[in-house]
């Protein structure tokens, strides 16, 4: 189980701070849900995380990752995003097999390597209920499968870290509820974050619950919800939980578009990282 | 009523018209040939302007592949280097700023009397849509595969080759239908400029002699070729690209 530390983390559009020297800490083989009102820089902190950030004029950013066992994180994470990222024009067996056709040393592979690795895809496709879809392709899908088939393709790359940006908030309530409990079956004993703008969602999966507020953004002090992820529905203490959030975060987006924002000085910013 | 026969009405419908104009004005033949007349000549001189059109048909084909070839190249290059693309662009335009009639008199001069000229003339006209289409799709790879591609560890490459080409293609298709449409142009325009085959020749021939029916033939029979390349193109097209779904 590998714990995260992103450390004096920083971005800047132009004049504008986002948020400066931010520390965030995964435990590992747990979830972190992040909630926080739009533009509070939640996405851009997970593209840190995931490497995906690139300097611009306008853009300036740093950041110290680390991992406990003192290796770079760098291509020892998943990352699924709001948008299934399903490439249209492959199968749906394809799209789970696309890391490894991406990566080097495919065309040295052997026969029975290349046919291993294809079990492996149908096993998980099995799983999440896609056996029958294998040959079909993305937009023959509804929603909620496209998303099963992004979760199987970040489960099939089997990485100890999974990032994911708002995974199932373009989900119907229903469905979503289905998938966040395949994922929390799943991605059980990863490192998980999970960025959210659904406070139930962040309470039923999250062993703890961070919020992302203010400008330049800070996090509060970690919220841990009673009892193991996925959390049952009905739980009174949950649902008082999310109504206290959610209070929280209205009050956040009023405080946010009244500008009641500090602007870093320009002097304290560092460039790039 | 299906596909097909609502423009073979429209063409019905447009010959009628001409033909009832042309016997109600008594318009003289060297003018304009009534259909019925044009009819006859395309029957009675069939294997002429058969062989005429084989010629140009050659000359477009090969300026298809040709073209597209060079235009695929070319968006890869554009893309590959910004250094590049800063040589390359300008001279691109270029290309394509000078008119085609103004070269094409100076690509005989260079060519030769023979084939080569006309199909670089075509050329001329098919890659820039070509490479302006794929180097279009090119640059607008999704933002979320590219992420995607990077987390996976993706080699660039594989990136290029198994993500932004397959990508590209709906962009790269309406190139290629635009180029399919603007190929005969060049090849008869370089037919006209110099050429001892080929309807653009027949054309001018036929013009020279005012044997206008003939003429009308010629053009009847490029329109022709025109139009199957083009839906046989779209044809194709349309089910290398049947995943694409415009939102």
């Amino acid at each position: 189980m590998l714990d995260i530390h992103l450390q004096a983390a920083s971005l800047a559009y132009g004049e504008r701070c986002i948020f400066d020297k931010l520390d965030l800490s995964l435990p590992g083989g747990h979830w972190t849900c992040m909630l926080g009102s739009s533009g509070v820089g939640k996405t851009t902190l997970i593209r840190m995380l995931a490497g995906l950030m690139t300097a611009s004029d306008t853009v300036r950013y740093q950041g110290q990752v680390s991992c406990c066992d003192g290796k770079p994180l760098q291509g020892r994470c998943a990352w699924m995003a709001q948008q299934d990222s399903l490439l249209p024009w492959c199968s749906v067996l394809d799209n789970v097999l696309l890391g490894e056709r991406l990566r080097p040393g495919r065309l040295w592979r052997t026969r029975s390597a290349l046919a291993e690795q294809r079990d492996r895809a149908m096993i998980l496709l099995r799983e999440l209920g896609l056996a029958d879809l294998a040959e079909r392709l993305p937009h023959q899908l509804s929603g909620g499968q496209r998303q099963r088939v992004a979760l199987a393709r970040t489960l099939m790359e089997d990485r100890p870290v999974v990032l994911m940006d708002e995974p199932f908030a373009a989900l119907d309530v229903i469905t979503r509820l289905r998938l966040q409990d395949m994922a929390a079956r799943m991605l059980e004993g990863r490192t998980v974050l999970l960025i959210t703008h659904d406070p139930l969602e962040a309470l039923r999966l999250g062993h703890q619950v961070l919020e992302l507020r203010g400008r330049p953004a800070c996090l509060a002090p970690p919220l841990v919800p009673p009892g193991l992820p996925p959390r049952p529905l009905d739980n009174p203490r949950l649902l008082a939980l999310q109504g206290q959030l959610l209070a929280q975060l209205r009050e956040d987006s009023i405080h946010n578009e009244q500008g009641l924002d500090s602007n870093c000085r320009p002097d304290k910013r560092g460039t790039d990282a | 009523m299906k596909g097909w026969s609502r423009p073979l009405l429209a063409i019905a419908g447009l010959l009628l018209l001409w033909q009832i104009v042309v016997t109600g004005l008594s318009v003289p033949e060297y003018i304009l040939p009534a259909p019925v007349a044009v009819l006859a000549r395309l029957y009675t001189d069939a294997s002429l302007l058969w062989n005429h059109a084989l010629v140009t048909l050659a000359e477009m084909l090969m300026a298809l592949v040709l073209g597209v070839a060079l235009g695929l190249v070319t968006a890869l290059c554009l893309l590959s280097s910004t250094r590049l693309r800063i040589w390359l662009l300008p001279l691109l335009l270029l290309t394509q700023a000078m008119p085609l009639f103004a070269l094409a008199p100076l690509l005989m001069l260079w060519l030769g009397y023979g084939m080569a000229s006309k199909v670089v003339a075509a050329v001329l006209m098919v890659f820039f849509p070509v490479t302006n289409g794929f180097y279009d799709g090119l640059r607008h790879t999704n933002r979320d595969w590219l992420d995607l591609a990077s987390t996976l560890n993706a080699r660039p490459w594989a990136t290029l080759l198994l993500v932004r080409c397959p990508a590209a293609l709906p962009s790269l298709a309406s190139g290629l239908r635009t180029a399919v449409v603007f190929v005969p142009i060049g090849a008869v325009a370089g037919e006209w400029v110099g050429s001892s085959a080929g309807l653009g020749y027949l054309m001018m021939q036929a013009n020279a002699r005012v044997w206008v029916d003939l003429l009308f033939a010629a053009l009847f029979l490029l329109a022709l070729c025109t139009v199957v390349l083009y839906y046989l193109t779209d044809w194709w097209l349309r089910r290398l690209i049947a995943w694409h779904k415009p939102s």
